[in-house]
């Protein structure tokens, strides 16, 4: 049984958390939730110097040619810190998209720089407060021209090319596809969206017959997205885990140092059974993380299950652990000055991103009901 | 990363398998109700005293003790990777888990060699079962608070008191017991551990009913027991020390789980219908599945990071205590949300008419017990919080104050 990372790959993130301990602290992700920036620049150029936005590029493409484990490790870490930084955007969703469903031309005409960072990527689904599917997609993709209005777009303001899911006609699944628009020609207009979580910049994207390029093969787009975000779903999977012990770590000091009716109030049972439940999530969720993981890098047959498992257990143990993280903390943990709002608004985002929980049941239950299983 | 044995392991499994296919019946997976034995308790424990001694034979019976004592001087993964291929098999099984897990064990640090040359074989191979005598009525998580009291008489001592939840005393040979010599001082200070023949006139056995329906284990009465001072484990008001040898080897139960979990639960959704449609299309239906799916593979995988530690010939982390808190409630839930699938019918608890052998109307009822057995659900969350998230112990009113002078059950 070796259901664990390398030592390699343990290496890879302590250097991922010594860079981000020293870089990243709760004062930096601050900076960017009281400005108007969409990321933190220094975070993020730190990260691309250390080449760990090429982690799993094949070298061919620029990149160091690892894999999907060394991924995990660092996201665990960002997650940890919630970093303000485009990552998942640029490589969970954009470089895989393209790895996965893209001709070579889009290959090499992308990868090497989001490799490197020199550019930031993205994928636009939604339009608006409604989980986006082939049948309510309104942005159309014909004669090679791109029309209509995405939002939230993750990282939309700063990223150059987007994977955006548009209508390409068709019945039912087969009714949208996948395209890549390079997102700084003029007929794509761009501007910031306010969201519950500021430290990761979010925008609202026009286009106006914009040029753009088919990823894949056409009336697959639907497809194709589900296996990018159930990749992408095992990576942000280990960024909750991440958070989620950063936002128990947090509530436990807090209870130590904190004193009530002549004791530290983490010697009370209600504290005590509370971050206990918080551990408990936290290692059930590592553990489906982990399997995530394992077969995201075989890329085995039962990814959809997997990640479905991977991201249901992590959201539940992110969500609990940083609300509960303000409750112990009290009044001060509900103050803008503190810390524990960075992970209550990063629990919900992540929630949310790459479709609800309830959505994903729905999706684990359809591959449990394709299997001959009782 | 993988699942995968290394070839030392795997070469030691293909071994077990050989025998346990040699000796054993495979067991039928796809039927619930065969698993479900319809023998008296007598004649499945003369069926375990025989399964006992061949496994004992052939070395697999306690994988990790020392050889000189009839084990092998395995690993801790041989042994799970034992527990994992036997669970493919009918065998009887419930019989000498205590004795073997805790007892012996614990016979095996504090008594004599001579005690050990004339005990430990005799156990491993089955011809004599024992039972732990801990629990009392008025002291179950707080088991340093118990009152069965011994005093010295000459070469021996007198035992009076009670003992409960004694799993097995009614077939059992041996036991260790744990009984207070001195109540005037601090609760941990005063007690005193022996081991005892459960026959010793004065003790007398009354089986304990279950809301369940069965009666394994049972109220123990002790009138005068004499035990000899020779029985006695450790020192004279050391018995809390000793206690904690017994208790320690409660852990690292690696086995699988048993009861019914979402796969009999998707099953039932796939054949049970509701007044809008089949269960299985329900979409509260549907949002639970995932939800114990997703807490089961929790478990499992936790489960796999802790034999990737033993694997390695290192302590496993403190993740391998979540289980029990997890899996207690979510049986108690888990059947429970089966039964409401039944509707009006979720009530009946027929062998014949109910789903699998009315298997969640009986796991629903045995969940109750469970999450209070081995450790409540409340007791595990201190020790979750305060060993491995290191905050702090509850004040204790009791720890230096003497024992006859606490307020307690008997005495407000």
């Amino acid at each position: 049984m070796n259901f664990d990372f390398s030592d390699d790959q343990k290496m890879l993130k302590d250097q991922a958390r010594k860079f981000l301990e020293d870089k990243c602290s709760y004062d930096d992700v601050r900076t960017v939730l009281e400005s108007d920036a969409s990321h933190h620049d220094d975070v993020w150029q730190g990260l691309c110097d250390l080449g760990f936005t090429g982690a799993a590029i094949p070298e061919e493409y620029g990149g160091l040619g690892l894999g999907a484990l060394e991924l995990c490790v660092v996201a665990e870490e960002l997650g940890r810190c919630a970093a303000p930084v485009p990552f998942s955007s640029s490589i969970y969703m954009a470089a895989e998209a393209l790895k996965l469903g893209g001709s070579e031309a889009l290959k090499q005409a992308w990868l090497p720089k989001l490799a490197s960072g020199e550019i930031i990527g993205t994928l636009a689904a939604a339009e608006g407060p409604a989980a986006p599917s082939p049948r309510n997609t309104k942005t159309t993709f014909a004669n090679g021209k791109l029309n209509g209005r995405k939002l939230p777009v993750p990282d939309g303001e700063t990223a150059s090319v987007a994977i955006v899911l548009a209508n390409t006609g068709g019945a039912g699944e087969q009714a949208v596809s996948l395209v890549v628009v390079d997102l700084t020609q003029s007929s794509v207009t761009r501007s910031s969206v306010e969201t519950i979580d500021p430290t990761r910049g979010h925008a609202e994207i026009n286009f106006e017959d914009a040029d753009a390029t088919l990823l894949g093969v056409a009336g697959e787009g639907w497809a194709l997205m589900k296996r990018v975000e159930a990749g992408a779903a095992v990576l942000v999977a280990f960024e909750q885990v991440g958070g989620t012990e950063a936002a128990l770590h947090m509530a436990k000091d807090y209870s130590l140092d904190r004193y009530a009716f002549g004791r530290q109030i983490g010697s009370y049972q209600a504290i005590k059974h509370k971050l206990a439940d918080m551990y408990v999530k936290l290692e059930l969720a590592r553990s489906n993380a982990y399997y995530g993981a394992m077969v995201l890098a075989q890329e085995g047959a039962d990814l959809e299950l997997a990640a479905a498992s991977a991201r249901i257990s992590a959201t539940e143990a992110y969500r609990f652990a940083a609300q509960e993280c303000i409750q112990v903390h009290g009044g001060i943990g509900f103050t803008w000055e503190a810390n524990p709002q960075f992970h209550y608004r990063r629990s919900k985002l992540l929630a949310l991103s790459l479709g609800s929980a309830s959505r994903w049941k729905n999706r684990l239950v359809a591959e449990l009901e394709k299997s001959n299983v009782a | 990363m993988d699942f995968n044995d290394t070839p030392e392991e795997a070469k030691f499994r293909s071994e077990a398998r050989e025998w346990l296919t040699a000796n054993a019946r495979q067991r039928d997976t796809s039927n619930a109700k065969a698993s479900v034995s319809n023998k008296s308790e007598a004649e499945r424990l003369v069926r375990a005293k025989q399964w006992q001694a061949l496994k004992a034979e052939a070395g697999y019976a306690a994988i990790t003790w020392p050889t000189e004592y009839g084990g092998r001087g395995g690993t801790s993964i041989q042994s799970v990777i034992y527990s994992q291929e036997e669970a493919n098999f009918d065998v009887p099984r419930g019989f000498f888990e205590i004795g073997l897990g805790m007892c012996i064990p614990t016979m095996m640090k504090w008594a004599t060699p001579e005690q050990n040359e004339r005990y430990v074989k005799p156990a491993l191979f089955g011809e004599e079962v024992w039972c732990q005598l801990f629990s009392e009525p008025a002291a179950g998580s707080d088991v340093a608070g118990l009152r069965t009291k011994c005093e010295r008489d000459g070469d021996d001592w007198i035992i009076n008191g009670q003992k409960v939840w004694t799993s097995g005393a009614h077939f059992c040979d041996y036991g260790i017991i744990v009984t207070r010599s001195d109540p005037t001082v601090p609760k941990h200070k005063g007690l005193t551990f022996f081991f005892l023949d459960m026959k010793t006139p004065g003790i007398e056995i009354r089986p304990i009913k279950q809301i369940s329906g069965g009666a394994g284990f049972n109220e123990v009465f002790f009138n005068d027991v004499r035990v000899p001072d020779s029985q006695r484990l450790g020192d004279v008001g050391e018995g809390w020390k000793v206690s904690l040898t017994t208790l320690m080897n409660e852990r690292l139960a690696i086995g699988g789980g048993s009861g019914v979990d979402h796969e009999e639960l998707l099953k039932l959704a796939r054949e049970t219908e509701l007044e809008e449609g089949p269960a299985i299309k329900d979409s509260n239906v549907r949002e639970k599945l995932a939800d114990w799916y997703v807490q089961s593979q929790g478990l499992k995988y936790t489960k796999f990071r802790t034999l990737t530690a033993l694997s390695k010939g290192q302590v496993p982390g403190a993740e391998s205590s979540i289980g029990k808190i997890v899996s207690g409630p979510k049986m108690q839930d888990l059947g429970s949300f089966a039964m409401d699938i039944q509707g009006q019918g979720g009530i009946l608890q027929d062998g014949d008419e109910s789903p699998m052998g009315a298997a969640f109307q009986n796991q629903w009822l045995g969940a109750a017990g469970y999450r209070i057995a081995g450790g409540t659900d409340e007791i595990l969350r201190n020790i979750v919080s305060e060993q491995v998230l290191g905050l702090p112990q509850d004040i204790r009113v009791d720890k230096k104050v003497p024992f006859n002078e606490l307020a307690s059950n008997s005495k407000k």
